[in-house]
């Protein structure tokens, strides 16, 4: 029962991950965009999903919080001021989304701040909470002690800017799947120095999580099988490489979500089996079974694969490429 | 413990709290208005179906937008500033949470994305499947939200071990005999809320000589549904009285304004509560109203604050006054649903200014009787976060500073008040456009309602997308 909600924990926050990452990713981009008609297109893209993709932060912070309550208790606290930054840039990112259509169009480009910034800040914010937990935070028995600064570390901005940059490639690659013309030239344009940034930038956490913490080290070195990941993302950039270089619209999409999972993945075994780093593991986190058990029964067999049906519905009734002109839907 | 941090966790909980609830309050009633609309409009075929729910539909989504934002903010801040309560009673209101997150939000996110975007993509009846279901999300989602309260009002089903409450009987936490009547409560509240300022934008219409048929519509349907659900309301609100009656007495008779035990109890009307003195002042009270009220019975003994240790008792001014208020304003709205729809029925309500005007002014009534209600059940149950169990002082994040807090809370203060104005201006706007220009297209077979509006190419436009541009 506990190892199914760290699998469905794992499968929502990967969810989550690539769907809120592509559309914070465009929302990043959209800074970048040439004209009003080429803003439009990009959000046309993301209007009609962005909803259910932030949403899969609601179920993996829920799902934390009914099966592992010590986790989400202490992580949430001890992340204060980032989970408040990355909340409020997802509120001011979100209403965007309406407000945008209905301002006047010289306040326009308030709700185009709002939106880019909110993308920022959440991303980064994002980010810097992950650096911070794979560096370790401050535990004393059990407890955090590491005062409401706890998550700002070099290593920890490292990997706010670092996700900024991963979601915005994934971004790009949706645009160029989404779009046509000058979108999706643009997009294609910036995607393979976003690319070889991420790859820079996963190289140095990677050794810098092998250098400093020995722990990791000896799990990679006893489980040499765990290389897998790492292999496959390599060989999906390799695909990412080639089908930049043929123009294919479809792919790069694929194969930077095939990066994302393999470098979610790296990062989860080499903590394994700990939920916060070297600080509570999974089973001392876990729920008594009665709570367990009640998620399992309803959500997890019933409405879990429901809700992916629903997500399913949703981006099929919105498939295919968005028109250039405004007003397509 | 720091007492500035708790102080400023609860004043930004109640802010962004009150602030959230405005906004499932109004949509809920939406939804469901919605619905109906479009079966209405698939059944009879009329325009002005159509016409009114591309025109509520604009409303719903910035209203939607905006509980969205903020209700992703709810769910995190109880980790965030609350975290032994989410840690304690995490097992508990974790998974009571997390079914209201399956069930109902994701239900309503995906398939919103299907009406506001999807109208030429889907066919009709999957479209009209759409608006049930996220009307179905909405109502669910509160659904799960008072399961969720009620546990903290009266805690049932659980037991306490090894530092955290767990659950020893779902059936007991769900079928907790006080959701029963809270949910009905506050569904009716969010149905009136729909009510009241659908019919409030047709009186409008009306005062301007605008709209002719759809401000029709408008004023009916909203004023004979909240006459109807009114009486049911006030039934409800009565069975929510018993129920904190039996399980909360603190709060009970810090509604009351009661200070000493009293047989047969009277019913303070107004006054003004004074903990110093323990007493009323300027009371006007009626004699054994309030065992009537309590316990219907005519000699019944009811309880005072006086019988509680000052720390265990609530601060009783807020749940006193905020009660008044918000029975005060179910009593107005019987009044202008009941009068308003007997004028609708004897055809004289077109006529009829002041009736409109004060139809119009009413719609902030179903509003500030939410928020006040929510004042009394949250701050009556004071000083405790889970009733008689955990102490809120005890629930706060221990290593909380009252830096983080304020800032925090100067960040959401600046926030909300920045995408409250914004989003309070486009709804108005949307409002005082009115729904000509956003027909969508001519009817099939349907003979047009305002065939000069339709017959001008320049108003037929096509789409959500277009809308308010």
């Amino acid at each position: 029962m506990v190892l199914f909600w760290v699998a469905l924990l794992a499968i929502s926050m990967l969810i989550y991950l690539l769907l809120d990452g592509f559309d914070l990713g465009v929302g990043m981009l959209f800074g970048l965009a040439g004209n009003e008609a080429d803003r439009d297109t990009m959000l046309d893209t993301v209007a009609p999903v962005w909803d259910g993709n932030e949403t899969w932060l609601v179920v993996a912070g829920v799902i934390l919080w009914g099966a592992f309550p010590v986790v989400y208790a202490t992580l949430l606290s001890a992340f204060y001021l980032p989970v408040i930054i990355m909340l409020l840039g997802l509120i001011l990112r979100g209403v965007a989304f309406e407000f945008r259509h209905r301002a006047a169009q010289q306040l326009r480009w308030i709700w185009d701040v709002s939106f880019v910034g909110g993308s920022f800040a959440a991303s980064f914010m994002q980010g810097v909470t992950v650096g911070a937990l794979a560096q370790g935070l401050k535990f004393t028995d059990g407890v955090y002690v590491g005062g409401v600064f706890g998550w700002l570390t070099p290593f920890s901005l490292l990997c706010g800017i670092g996700l900024c940059l991963g979601y915005a490639l994934l971004g790009a690659t949706w645009l160029v799947q989404k779009c046509q013309s000058d979108v999706r030239d643009r997009a294609r344009r910036q995607i393979p120095a976003l690319a070889l940034a991420v790859l820079a930038f996963l190289i140095v956490v990677f050794a810098h999580a092998l250098i400093t913490n020995l722990p990791i080290m000896h799990r990679w070195l006893d489980r040499p099988y765990l290389f897998v990941f790492p292999a496959v993302g390599a060989a999906a950039t390799v695909v990412l490489a080639s089908s930049i270089l043929h123009h294919n619209d479809r792919w790069p999409f694929a194969a930077v979500a095939v990066i994302f999972v393999a470098a979610f993945g790296t990062l989860a075994l080499s903590f394994w089996p700990y939920m916060i780093p070297f600080a509570i593991t999974i089973d001392e986190a876990a729920a008594p079974h009665a709570s367990l058990a009640f998620m399992f029964w309803g959500e997890g067999l019933f409405v879990f694969p429901l809700m992916v049906l629903y997500v399913a519905i949703g981006y099929r009734v919105f498939r295919g490429k968005v028109g250039t002109t405004p007003g397509h839907y | 413990m720091d007492a500035t941090a708790l102080l400023l966790s609860r004043i930004q909980f109640g802010f962004t709290i009150s602030f959230h609830i405005i906004f499932p309050a109004f949509t809920i009633g939406l939804a469901a208005w919605l619905t109906v609309l479009e079966a209405m409009h698939m059944r009879t075929g009329r325009p002005v179906y159509q016409a009114l729910f591309e025109f509520w539909l604009k409303i719903f989504g910035v209203a939607f937008g905006m509980g969205v934002v903020s209700g992703v903010v709810m769910g995190f801040q109880f980790g965030t500033n609350w975290s032994v309560l989410s840690k304690m009673s995490g097992p508990i209101q974790g998974p009571l949470l997390s079914y209201e997150t399956f069930t109902a939000f994701m239900l309503e996110a995906s398939f919103f994305g299907v009406l506001v975007f999807g109208r030429k993509r889907v066919p009709p009846w999957f479209y009209l499947f759409s608006t049930a279901m996220v009307s179905l999300g909405t109502t669910l989602s509160a659904f799960w939200i008072m399961v969720n309260n009620s546990w903290m009002q009266v805690p049932v089903g659980y037991v306490f071990q090894n530092g955290y409450f767990a659950p020893d009987d779902w059936t007991k936490i769900i079928f907790n005999s006080v959701v029963w009547s809270r949910f009905p409560h506050m569904l009716l509240a969010a149905y009136l809320t729909g009510a009241f300022c659908v019919a409030a934008t047709g009186a409008w219409y009306v005062l301007r000589g605008d709209y002719y048929a759809e401000s029709r519509v408008m004023l009916r349907m909203g004023l004979f549904l909240a006459a109807i659900l009114i009486p049911v309301q006030l039934l409800f609100g009565h069975l929510v009285g018993d129920y904190v009656h039996d399980h909360q007495p603190a709060k009970f008779a810090a509604i009351e304004g009661r200070w000493h035990d009293e047989q047969p109890a009277s019913e303070v009307l107004i006054g003004l509560p004074d903990p110093a003195t323990e007493s009323n002042k300027f009371e006007i009270k009626v004699p054994i109203l309030g065992s009537i009220i309590a316990s219907s019975s005519l000699s019944s003994k009811e309880v005072g604050l006086a019988d509680f240790v000052p720390q265990d008792r609530p601060p009783v001014l807020i749940p006193f006054v905020t009660f008044r208020i918000m029975v005060g304003c179910g009593l107005i709205m019987l009044a202008i649903a009941w009068l308003g729809s007997y004028l609708s029925i004897k055809r004289r309500l077109r006529r009829n200014r002041a009736m409109l005007w004060a139809i119009f002014l009413s719609f902030p009534l179903p509003f500030i009787a939410i928020l006040t209600g929510w004042y009394v059940a949250e701050v009556g149950r004071q000083p405790w976060a889970i009733y008689g169990l955990l102490r809120t002082a005890d629930a706060v994040t221990p290593f909380l500073t009252a830096s983080a807090a304020m800032t925090s809370l100067v960040l959401f203060g600046a926030v909300y008040l920045f995408i409250f104005s914004f989003g309070t201006f486009y709804i108005y706007r949307l409002l005082r456009t009115g729904p000509t220009r956003l027909v969508v297209e001519p009817p099939h077979g349907a003979s047009p309602n305002r065939p000069m509006s339709l017959a001008d190419p320049e108003l037929i436009r096509s789409g959500y997308r277009s809308a308010g541009e």
